[in-house]
């Protein structure tokens, strides 16, 4: 009985027509935080006393940055699960979270490079933030490119999985990699555990942002999960009428 | 609160570093709108997909249909 819950997860009918409810929610929650946070963000947010006005990237920056980390583990992890219950949704979500991912680091990397000349004067350097972010990318783009390489969609399933379980190490190294070198990339600017080093009237707008990003992602994912369920089953009855219906 | 710039010209060109951040934000909503809009896309395109092939499903039965009359006329 208690893990009843657990196998009506892998049904994709089930999980499609949870869903369906959540969507226009999440989606009108991401649209107004991100509105707001962008509003706050650019025009009411204090100037940076250092870097003046170019700092407002920081805005979508760390937000991306954020989602792009957080999303790994997602794809990562739902990879796992496919691999250990061979369960279909959960590698449905697997590959629905590397394009997402994908983007969310591309976004990181150009606003980071657009900042970076400004500051450092320079729109790119080898460091070890900058490089262990575009290795990411990377990662993100194998996962993609081996999941659809492969014909046999369980083949390709378990293989893009096996590729995101191992580029799992990346992810430590990302987050240490300003403590570990030395890079021009800042510190982290809030931190759980310490006081953060950054003024509320800035924290606030980066939070809303933060957050809107949070709900982008998880609307985002819902979406591209369900388009990916639908066409695998394509050929039952349930999809078609899906289908067939509205939206 | 209070909004930081003087006129909506000293807004766009924020101290010259206006071109940087009006990119960084431009591309990043162009890139989620389409990471958002592309399901939207793809479900269209199932759709199409699911349509011809029971139009040819449709096609191929009313062939059998009418073969079975020709050879009982037969």
């Amino acid at each position: 009985m208690a893990w009843q819950w657990f196998h009506r997860l892998g049904s994709p009918r089930w999980f499609y027509q949870k869903t369906s409810g959540w969507l226009p929610w999440l989606a009108l929650v991401s649209i107004v935080l991100l509105a707001a946070g962008t509003v706050w963000g650019l025009g009411f947010a204090p100037e940076d006393a250092k870097q003046g006005n170019s700092y407002r990237i920081i805005f979508i920056h760390v937000p991306a940055a954020f989602l792009a980390l957080a999303g790994y583990y997602i794809m990562a992890i739902s990879g796992a699960i496919g691999l250990i219950w061979k369960m279909k949704l959960s590698f449905a979500v697997m590959r629905a979270a590397a394009p997402i991912g994908a983007v969310l680091t591309f976004i990181s990397l150009f606003t980071g490079a657009v900042w970076g000349k400004p500051t450092w004067g320079t729109y790119w350097v080898w460091d070890a933030r900058i490089t262990s972010m575009l290795i990411l990318l990377f990662l993100y783009i194998g996962v993609m490119a081996l999941s659809q390489a492969v014909s046999r969609e369980q083949v390709a399933d378990k293989a893009s999985a096996l590729l995101a379980l191992v580029g799992t190490v990346n992810i430590p190294i990302i987050y240490k990699s300003v403590d570990w070198w030395f890079t021009l990339h800042q510190p982290a600017t809030i931190r759980l555990t310490e006081s953060s080093s950054i003024d509320p009237s800035m924290f606030y707008p980066l939070l809303i942002m933060i957050i809107g990003f949070y709900c982008l992602y998880a609307w985002t994912l819902l979406t591209h999960t369900r388009t990916l369920l639908l066409r695998r089953e394509i050929r039952t009855q349930w999809a078609q009428q899906e289908l067939a219906g509205e939206n | 609160m209070q909004f930081q710039f003087s006129s909506f010209a000293d807004f766009l060109a924020m101290d010259g570093h206006g071109i940087y951040v009006w990119i960084s934000f431009a591309v990043t909503f162009i890139a989620l709108a389409a990471m958002a809009l592309y399901p939207r896309l793809a479900r269209r395109h199932l759709q199409r997909e699911l349509l011809n092939q029971q139009r040819i499903e449709q096609r191929r039965r009313k062939v059998k249909a009418q073969r079975t009359v020709v050879q009982e006329n037969a």
